[in-house]
């Protein structure tokens, strides 16, 4: 154990981050670049009747306007059953039709020798519309409300028990009906692609979550071999969600570099990214719990009703983890979908967890009121010891000792249970808490580790560092396995030429790329440790591999520490360039809805060599993976003061205690829950998406009017892991740690606000104007 | 952003002939809103006239006690001058809840003035708005106007004035310097800023290549006790949802003067003499201040979504008198 794994290191790319050395997709520089703009529609729904593009066309420096008119032909993509060409919008191939779907649509592009000219020219076209009726509330649509199928390969609607009987039985009922608005990612980078062909072969840089994914639905939209496609993508400033499934722009600035014969950038605005790249749908979700007098549930059901576009089915399953949350004999999930006249909404951060805890972990704080209880004490009485809906054992939970350890930190022991009985100065002061949780995803990867004569290490992946520190724990999972320094190592991933990686999503990359890294990582090694036993002329000749070890840069015997030598030396001898070694992984922790309630997960045993002999350490660790749920779990805390005069909240302390299995890196792990945990404050306060009510265009189409939170919103966070590492999910015990931050985090604020002011808010963002009218 | 001519002065003379002769020119100050507009295709200069070289730097104290201020102080000198500290705190404080320091530094006092309203309609071409093309039509008027004003609108625009700056010197009687083709002249705050009526495209009281050149803060000792009150949906950078500016001058419990003027809620700074008067020769007691609230929002005309800001008006104006009259 060289234990570089845990250690908060910093960010091995760091450096290049801060000095700008870091090249995101819009930075890299190619000869004769042009640049696009795109022009999106300003109706919501209707066909376009006539585009004057004369104007634009004139400008000088303009070398395309493509429109539907003329715009190249795209291919329908092939029904997705691998799940890895799935688009943010199936129904709707960019620039072919003149039907419009909803408002900020893209309808042409221009493209131009600088972007102020595109910029420009975009400004000059001119377009008529014929409108036709849009229907982009969801009230005005609740009758054609509809069941949802499944998410993400989870069944959508789900039972267990008799909830009647439940609700029948029940002493103490809680029946309340929440709502959370449309939000939006708002990364810091926005969405950015340039694409540059080379006769029939695309080359792509594009700020994306998933590399694989996005050369899948390129080549497949263009109707050409996805060999014929590579997609980089070194750094993204941040996705949560938004730059999963490919959009259209990436497929539009192919189609533009095409018609111009140069390579094309195109970025979108601020303004263009709210509706063309996603956002979390708006949730109307009906909470029912029933209770005994004790306090134990006799029946949970959270019914969601929530919207996606005309053009793709996106559910935001805010029921799923209610299935789980809790011990109830009686469970019963729904979920409602309606069409609206809008941009398609996608995954963000915790999609279903994040807006789903809101609703229930703030019925549960409603009705530890009603029967007198303690908030903490009303989650033990119902702790789930195994998954309440699968009956399986958790592979790791320790969710009771975030509670206490997160009750500690807070002080709770001296909150006075009483509703607006806490004063200091002029503010109410409360204290709130939720339970956040969030699966234990896991799911295939490759990997591959070259050691070089000179003892330096070259590790690749196709996976994605989406701000998240992948670079930096894969470093470290390597340089564990290898007894090599951090610094002689070099990570390699975003490039579709590397081996296989999967989606930077569902907060999967370390729990998956990770043991990838690893066992190719062991097995280089033991191709060194094979090399230098059979060399007459090294000190480790002739032993036996599990005796020796290895630690700063040596393997030596691990019990005569002066028997051993460098991996330089090693390979210095021999006459091989580098040694090399690739694995595969094929385990899967995600759950199919086929088989949710017989608990049986799927699973297809380990570490495959592919090339070059692969070490086999993680082969067995898949035995038990039917048994096991994988989920993690957490506790949030806040305590914030109102100023009830003016309705102002502000948080002024957060303790967040989270059971992600081992931690990888103290650092990194800490600063995806902080962001998690910031992320929800904004959800809780303030990020809101509204759409004028007359033409279903969003209005608060900026960071001026879109409000995420500032540094003078944000107290300090208290990050504590519980550290235990998951026997099952992979060999290092790690589960992720991406979006667990967020689930939780609004209802732990809104059940302070109560417990602050005695005022219940339902619907997020709870604002000052909200707080004074109630 | 259209193509446009750019170029310095470094009289003030050339800067307003500039504008004399190019009536589709601009002042470029900080530019942080200018800059802003042009791309997004709100404001289309031909030319930019960067004034940034012009000697209008300096905060000076006038042989009468006045304290000029150079149109081009930038908004955190302003704040943190020792004297605007000591004598009109409500200033300082307004400068600084507004924006963020990087864009405080490069704002100054003339485009603070001059900043133009952040109502969403009037942000977004595609939609209709008087104030971009009179004439269009008020999108906001139906539609979502949880920002816009409940004081001062029109059939046409019921934009809000977002200054947090202005409605201090609404409450301070400033004195507006300006400089045009036709000499200098003297503009009172309130005369400054117009209501929308049915003009909303014109929004001052500034000639076509008038030039600010200073702002005058008249003596005003019981200014020394004076209070900014700024609620908003975030910390910082955030404009107002209501806002309140006010001093008081209070001797043995009761009110001598009152200056009040309230932000967030009118389409101008919004100085409510009104609600100065009911307070004279009064009690500096709370029930007054609440009095002096309801008088200052009783012309209030609310909105589908704004209908909160009469209440929240009041609390912040109360939360404001109360502060100053020190019972908080
Ligand atoms: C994100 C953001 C948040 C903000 N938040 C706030 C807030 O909370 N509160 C607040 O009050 N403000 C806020 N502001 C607005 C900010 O205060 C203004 O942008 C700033 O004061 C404008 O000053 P400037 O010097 O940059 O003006 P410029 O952008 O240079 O000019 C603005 C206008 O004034 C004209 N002008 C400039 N100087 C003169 C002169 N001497 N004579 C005649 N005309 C002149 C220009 O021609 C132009 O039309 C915010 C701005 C941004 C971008």
């Amino acid at each position: 154990m060289n234990e570089i794994i845990g250690k908060p290191i910093d960010r091995v790319d760091g450096r290049l981050k801060v000095t700008g050395g870091a090249r995101y997709a819009a930075e890299f520089q190619l000869p004769n670049m042009a640049y696009a703009y795109l022009v999106q529609s300003t109706i919501a729904k209707g066909r376009i009747r006539s585009m004057d593009v004369s104007k634009a066309v004139a400008v000088s420096g303009v070398l395309a306007v493509l429109t539907h008119e003329n715009a190249p032909r795209l291919k329908t993509p092939p029904e997705d059953k691998s799940f890895e060409s799935k688009l943010g919008e199936k129904d709707l191939l960019p620039l072919q039709r003149d039907q419009i779907y909803y408002d900020g649509q893209h309808i042409a592009v221009i493209v131009a020798d600088t972007f102020e000219r595109a910029r420009d020219a975009a400004s000059l076209i001119k377009v008529e519309y014929d409108p036709e009726n849009a229907v982009f509330q969801m009230e005005q649509a609740l009758s054609q409300a509809y069941e949802a199928k499944e998410s993400f390969g989870r069944k959508a609607q789900s039972r267990r028990g008799d909830p009647d009987a439940g609700f029948a039985a029940a002493s103490i009922k809680c029946e309340e009906t929440y709502i959370t608005p449309i939000e939006h990612h708002n990364a810091m980078e926005p969405h950015a692609t340039i694409a540059n062909w080379n006769g029939d072969e695309l080359t792509v840089y594009d700020s994306t979550q998933w590399v694989l994914g996005t050369r899948k639905s390129i080549a497949d939209l263009l109707g050409i071999s996805a060999e014929n496609v590579r997609v980089i993508s070194p750094f993204v400033g941040g996705g949560f969600g938004s730059k999963g499934f490919m959009w259209a722009h990436p497929v539009i600035a192919a189609m533009a570099a095409k018609t111009v014969g140069r390579p094309v950038k195109l970025v979108l605005t601020r303004q263009q990214m709210f509706s063309a790249t996603g956002h979390r749908p708006r949730t109307i979700q009906k909470i029912g719990l029933g209770a005994t007098r004790e306090g134990k549930f006799t029946v949970v059901s959270h019914r969601t009703t929530t919207q996606t576009s005309v053009v793709e089915e996106f559910l935001e399953p805010s029921g799923m983890s209610t299935r789980v949350l809790y011990d109830s004999p009686a469970m019963e999930v729904k979920h409602l979908l309606v069409r609206l006249n809008t941009g398609t909404p996608c995954p963000m951060r915790a999609p279903g967890e994040a807006s789903g805890t809101f609703a229930v972990e703030s019925a549960l704080d409603e009705l530890s009121y009603k029967l007198k209880i303690d908030p903490i004490q009303l989650r033990l009485l119902n702790y789930a010891d195994k998954n309440p809906q699968t009956n399986q054992p958790w592979s790791g939970k320790n969710l009771k000792q975030c509670y206490e350890r997160g009750a500690a930190a807070i002080n709770w022991a001296q909150r006075n249970p009483e509703p607006r009985s806490m004063r200091e100065g002029r503010f109410l002061a409360g204290y709130g808490m939720a339970t956040a949780t969030y699966p234990g995803n896991r799911s295939a990867a490759s990997a591959k580790v070259q050691v070089l004569r000179d003892g330096s290490v070259i590790a690749s992946s196709c996976t994605q560092d989406i701000g998240t520190g992948t670079y930096t724990i894969m470093t470290q999972i390597v340089s564990e396995a290898l007894g090599i320094p951090v610094a002689r190592i070099e990570f390699k991933l975003g490039d579709s030429k590397l081996p296989k990686g999967p989606v930077s999503g569902g907060s999967q990359t370390a729990a998956s790329v990770g043991p990838a890294v690893q066992a190719a990582a062991l097995s280089a090694r033991s191709k060194v440790v094979k090399l230098a036993i059979a060399d007459k002329d090294s000190p480790l000749h002739g032993r036996k591999e599990d005796e020796i070890v290895s630690k700063n840069d040596r393997l030596f015997l691990a019990d005569d520490t002066s028997k051993g030598e460098t991996y330089a030396t090693i390979l210095g001898r021999s006459q091989v360039p580098f040694i090399e070694a690739e694995c595969q992984t094929r385990v899967s922790t995600r759950e199919k809805s086929g088989d949710e309630n017989t608990g049986t997960k799927k699973n297809e045993a380990g570490a495959k060599e592919s090339g070059g002999g692969c070490f086999a350490a993680t082969s067995d660790e898949n035995v038990d993976r039917e048994q096991y749920s994988f989920h993690s779990f957490g506790a949030q805390f806040a305590k914030v003061q109102v100023d009830p005069l003016l309705g102002m909240v502000r948080v002024v302390k957060w303790v967040s205690v989270m059971d992600i299995g081992r931690v990888l890196n103290l650092k990194t792990a800490r600063n995806q829950v902080c962001g998690g945990v910031i992320m929800g404050l904004g959800m809780a306060l303030m990020e809101e998406t509204v759409l004028d009510p007359n033409r279903g265009r969003i209005v608060t189409r900026d960071l001026a009017n879109y409000h995420v939170p500032v540094h003078a919103d944000i107290p300090d966070i208290d990050v504590q892991f519980i550290d235990n590492p998951d026997p099952f999910i992979n060999p290092f015990g790690g589960r992720g740690v991406g979006e667990i931050g967020i689930t939780g985090a609004p209802a732990a604020i809104a059940n302070a606000v109560y417990h602050a002011t005695g005022i219940r808010i339902r619907e997020l963002p709870i604002t000052p104007d909200k707080l004074i009218s109630a | 952003m259209e193509a446009f001519a750019y170029r310095e002065v470094q009289a003030n003379r050339s800067a307003i002939e500039a504008l004399a002769t190019e009536p589709q020119a601009r002042f470029l100050a900080g530019g942080t809103n200018l800059v802003d507009l042009m791309k997004m295709g709100i404001e289309r200069p031909k030319t930019l006239v960067n004034i940034n070289s012009l000697p209008l730097q300096s905060i000076t104290v006038l042989p009468n006690g006045v304290l000029r201020i150079g149109a081009l102080v930038r908004n955190s000198d302003l704040a943190y001058d020792e004297r605007i500290r000591a004598s009109y705190p409500v200033l300082s404080e307004a400068l600084l809840s507004g924006a963020s320091p990087q864009l405080r530094n490069m704002a100054t006092v003339g485009g603070n003035l001059m900043q133009r309203t952040r109502c969403p309609y009037f942000y977004d071409v595609a939609f209709a708005c008087n104030k971009r093309n009179n004439g269009s039509g008020c999108s906001a008027l139906e539609g979502f106007n949880r920002g816009n004003a409940i004081l001062g609108g029109s059939d046409h625009c019921i934009s809000t004035h977002p200054s947090d700056m202005c409605v201090a010197l609404a409450a301070l009687d400033a004195i507006v310097q300006v400089e045009g083709p036709k000499g200098e002249r003297s503009i009172r705050i309130q005369d400054f800023h117009l209501l929308p009526e049915d003009h909303p495209q014109k929004e001052t009281d500034l000639g076509p290549a008038e030039l600010i050149t200073a702002v005058d803060l008249p003596n005003l000792p019981f200014a020394a006790k004076s209070h900014y009150v700024k609620v908003r949906d975030r910390a910082s950078y955030e404009f107002a949802l209501t806002s309140a500016a006010v001093a008081l001058d209070i001797m043995d419990g009761t009110v001598r003067a009152a200056r009040i003027a309230l932000g967030g809620v009118g389409t101008k700074p919004w100085r409510s003499t009104v609600a100065e008067q009911l307070l004279m020769g009064k009690p500096a007691s709370e029930a007054q201040y609440k009095t002096a609230a309801n008088v200052a929002l009783q012309d209030a005309q609310p909105r589908k979504y704004n209908s909160f800001k009469v209440e929240l008006a009041k609390r912040t104006l109360i939360r404001a008198l109360l502060t100053v009259g020190g019972m908080v």
